[in-house]
Parts: C-alpha cells; sequence; structure tokens
C-alpha cells in the first residue's frame, strides 16, 4: 500500500528582496513511497533533495502537483491541507527527522523526546519513561537525560533529535542525514532503528550522504536531478 | 474542531489619516496559539484590541462562539456582557504588566480577585489557589502578601499570567507579553506561557514583534503590514518559506544569533 506519493510536484522560490528573481529546483517529480519502503533520494549537492523533504512535510510549500499522504484512512493533499489539517497529519502520520535540533530553553532532554507522544495523549510519565529508554539505546546518559540539550555537543544533539523523531514511530517518516556526525556505534543503532521501522510497516524517505547506512536501509534509489540538467 | 472561537470580519479603523486596520479578515480556533507579527505600526496591536472588545472598529464583526456554542457580537454585546466576558472566559496579558495587575494590591490578592470575580467566595480556598498558582509561575509562596512593586519585572509579568490563567480562560490575548525584559528572563517567562497554554488548552492571539517568539509559541501566524494581513499560515512555513515580500523582508532582517 502505498502512503506517500506525488503527482508533478514542482517548487519555485521568488525572492522579492533580490528583484523578483525566481529560482526554479523542481520540476514534475513523481515518487511513491509504500508500507514497508524506504526510498533513498539521490542526486548531487544543490539538486533539491532537502528542497523535496521539506515540501513533503509542509514546510515549504509546493508550487504545483499534489503530496499525497494516507492519514486517517484516507489521501490529504499537503500541497492545499489547511494548518489545522497539516498539524494533525504531523501528529499523527507524518515524522521529519532534521538535521538539526531546535533547542527549547529550559526543557530537558526527556521532555523533549517525549514531547510528540504527550501531543497524542500519551500521559507524561509514560511518554517520559520511553523517551528515557530511547536516549538510553543512543547512548545519551541518564545523568544527561534530566538537562536541556543546549550544551551537548553535536553528535549530542543530533541523538536526540533522532530519539524525537523516532519515539511516536509515524506511519510515514523523512530522515535528513540522519546519521551524519555519529560515530560507528550510534550509525549502527540508527540503521537498526530505520530497520525496525520498515518492519513495523512505515514508508520512509531519507537523504543519506554515508553511502553505508544508505546501502543498508534503501530498498531503491529515487534521482533528483538539477533543474538545469533536466531541462 | 470546526468551529472557529473567534472570527473578525472586514475590520477596519482610522486613527486621522492612518489606516490601523484595513478589512482584516482573521480566525482563531479553540485550543490554538496564533501569533500576529509585523513592525511597529503595522496595526497589530490594534487589531488585538479590536478582537478584544476593548477598541471599537469603524466597519466590520467581531465573533465570538461562548460555551454553549452561541455565537456573539463582540462590540454589539452590552458593555457589562463584554466586562463579564473578560473577566472569566476571556484573559489578556499586557506588555507592562503594570496595565495588567493592582499595584496596590499584594501578589496573591492579586490572583485572588479574579477568582472572586469570577464567582469565589471561599476565603480560605481562594488563598490556597492562588499560593498554588503562585507556585506554578515560579513564584515564591512565602512572596505572597508582598506587593507587585517589589517584584522584579519578570515576576510581575508571571504574576500577570497568573492573574489571567486563574480562571481558566478559553481565550487569552497577549500583547508582546516578554516585550520588556532581558532574554534570560524571556526565555524562562516563554518557557512557562508554552507549558501552561498547552496544558491548559488556551487559545491564544498573541502579539509580538519577535519572530523567535512566534516559531515558539505558534501554531500559526499572521503576518501584518500597515493594517494588513499580507500573509498567513503554518508558523514554520510562514517563516521558512514566505511568500509575500513583505514577510521576506521580516524574515531576513532577523539577526541570526
Amino acid at each position: 500500500m502505498i502512503l506517500l506519493r506525488t503527482e508533478n510536484l514542482s517548487k519555485s522560490f521568488t525572492l522579492h528582496l533580490q528583484g523578483g528573481v525566481r529560482i526554479g529546483v523542481l520540476d514534475s517529480v513523481d515518487l511513491s513511497v509504500s508500507a514497508g519502503e524506504c526510498v533513498a533520494l539521490a542526486g548531487p549537492s544543490g539538486a533539491g533533495k532537502s528542497t523535496l523533504m521539506r515540501c513533503l512535510y509542509g514546510n515549504y510549500r509546493a508550487g504545483g502537483g499534489r503530496i499525497l499522504v494516507r492519514h486517517d484512512g484516507a489521501d490529504v493533499d499537503i500541497a492545499t491541507a489547511d494548518p489545522r489539517l497539516m498539524i494533525e497529519v504531523r501528529r499523527q502520520t507524518l515524522g521529519y527527522v532534521s538535521q538539526f535540533l531546535r533547542v527549547i530553553p529550559r526543557v530537558s532532554t526527556r521532555d523533549v523526546v517525549a514531547e510528540p507522544l504527550i501531543a497524542r495523549g500519551v500521559t507524561v510519565e509514560d511518554a517520559r519513561d520511553r523517551a528515557a529508554t530511547l536516549l538510553t539505546r543512543l547512548n545519551i546518559p541518564a545523568r544527561l537525560q534530566s538537562l536541556p540539550p543546549a550544551t551537548f555537543s553535536g553528535g549530542e544533539q543530533q541523538r536526540v533529535n533522532l530519539a524525537r523523531g523516532f519515539i511516536a514511530a509515524h506511519p510515514v517518516m523523512l530522515l535528513d542525514e540522519p546519521t551524519a556526525s555519529l560515530d560507528p556505534g550510534n550509525r549502527a543503532v540508527v540503521i537498526e532503528m530505520v530497520m525496525e521501522a520498515k518492519s513495523r510497516g512505515a514508508a520512509i524517505v531519507g537523504i543519506f550522504h554515508d553511502a553505508a547506512a544508505r546501502d543498508a536501509v534503501a530498498d531503491r534509489l529515487y534521482h533528483v536531478a538539477p533543474l538545469a540538467e533536466a531541462a | 474542531m470546526d468551529e472557529t472561537l473567534l472570527s473578525g470580519r472586514g475590520l477596519s479603523l482610522d486613527f486621522g489619516r492612518i489606516q490601523a486596520l484595513d478589512g482584516v479578515n482573521i480566525d482563531l480556533w479553540p485550543g490554538e496559539v496564533l501569533a500576529i507579527v509585523g513592525e511597529s505600526g503595522s496595526g497589530k496591536s490594534t487589531l488585538l484590541n479590536v478582537l478584544s472588545g476593548r477598541m471599537h472598529p469603524d466597519a466590520g464583526t467581531v465573533w465570538y462562539r461562548g460555551p454553549d456554542g452561541h455565537l456573539a457580537d463582540v462590540h454589539g454585546m452590552p458593555e457589562p456582557a463584554l466586562r463579564r466576558l473578560l473577566r472569566s472566559d476571556w484573559g489578556f496579558v499586557h506588555q507592562n504588566p503594570r496595565d495588567g495587575l493592582r499595584m496596590t494590591v499584594s501578589a496573591g490578592g492579586n490572583v485572588g480577585e479574579r477568582l472572586m470575580a469570577a464567582g469565589a467566595r471561599h476565603y480560605g480556598n481562594i488563598r490556597e489557589q492562588a499560593a498554588a498558582w503562585l507556585k506554578r509561575v515560579e513564584i515564591d509562596p512565602s512572596r505572597m502578601d508582598d506587593l507587585p512593586r517589589t517584584f522584579s519585572g519578570g515576576m510581575q509579568q508571571r504574576l500577570q499570567i497568573a492573574r489571567t490563567l486563574v480562571t481558566h480562560p478559553r481565550l487569552v490575548f497577549m500583547d508582546e507579553p516578554t516585550g520588556g525584559l532581558d532574554v534570560s528572563v524571556q526565555a524562562r517567562l516563554l518557557d512557562l506561557i508554552r507549558a501552561l497554554v498547552a496544558e491548559l488548552r488556551i487559545a491564544v492571539a498573541l502579539v509580538t514583534h519577535d519572530i523567535a517568539v512566534a516559531r515558539l509559541l505558534a501554531h500559526r501566524i499572521a503576518v501584518m503590514r500597515r493594517g494588513v494581513v499580507v500573509e498567513t499560515g503554518l508558523t514554520d512555513q510562514v517563516l521558512d518559506d514566505p511568500q509575500h515580500p513583505y514577510t521576506q523582508l521580516l524574515v531576513a532582517s532577523v539577526l541570526q544569533a
């Protein structure tokens, strides 16, 4: 079953501060991802892989075409969904692991990770327990879990971000460089977590610069070509 | 989920030759945090004042849906009904805590007073609830009998939040709630507002010129310029992929820390 597909998706940016110059990034993207499948986006730097990911999450507004996500038994078009439906789709269905953690002042690491579960109605204690388990699995020691992640190293913040992204087990997951800046031990844990997500039936789209990680988890590649070359 | 809590339709207001609001349509849903952003003079505070019934528009209507599902015309209701609304269902957090607090009444009294205005009568219960709320906003309950003027600016603002939220309003208007505070004090207050709003599922119309505050607190953003809402949408979408030239300028003008 297809959980995520795009139809003729295009995206360009109009830079009003630079005299209205228009930069085309994506054109006629047709991507489809089934339950239990991991598709890796391939293409040179600057081809638009991250732009595509952000469109899929609704973080960037699609310029044209449709982005259909299977949500609550029906297809929702991310390109046109109103903000409140979008928030609901993100809460229940569509998860995104970005490269950088957006730190919230004073909120402990455990609570940062537990938040997506609490938003879904899981009790605070239960959510915190599950957050602690996942953080421990990602080698964030218990003594750090009660601190806000603001002072953590880049690699530690990345792992906190991963825990936050994986804890809610979204049916559709977008992974932007999930193994970047991780040591081999933690990379192996993340690969294991992606494999588990696939086996529970998640549809995954990822950007992996780390070829070994990509080969370990991806079922196929989707090539994103820079527009100038494609034309 | 499908019914709006507050709707402004065709709101216009002139101050002499200045068009502070020019045909603004805006909606707020239950439990939603909406940030109204824009530079000084864009009309955002005027919009907040009109939405909350504190200022009358020249044209347009503000509809509020009460707990019984009934729609009320905010500017058409009798003055006592509006005052009752502002005391119970609604709250208003001012930029300057002195505008929202009674400076000659103790901290506990400031919180208890609003409970009493909403109908509470039992002195012991009121004092107990006031103490509980002071704790919730991280003010030591031993300061309960002190006057707000002996508090720091950040404490005064937290006290104003306690006074506003103690009656569990459904809708709170906030005008630059972190405006005059030091950055470290701001972070504490923002975190507190974030947690309380999520926990109590309060709808908030928040006016701020600070994009970072909007990103942290709001589900949705409306960008105002010269009395017009030029762009509205999901917070991260408006800030990361702004469409309107003015929104692009606003986002590009933020210093990266």
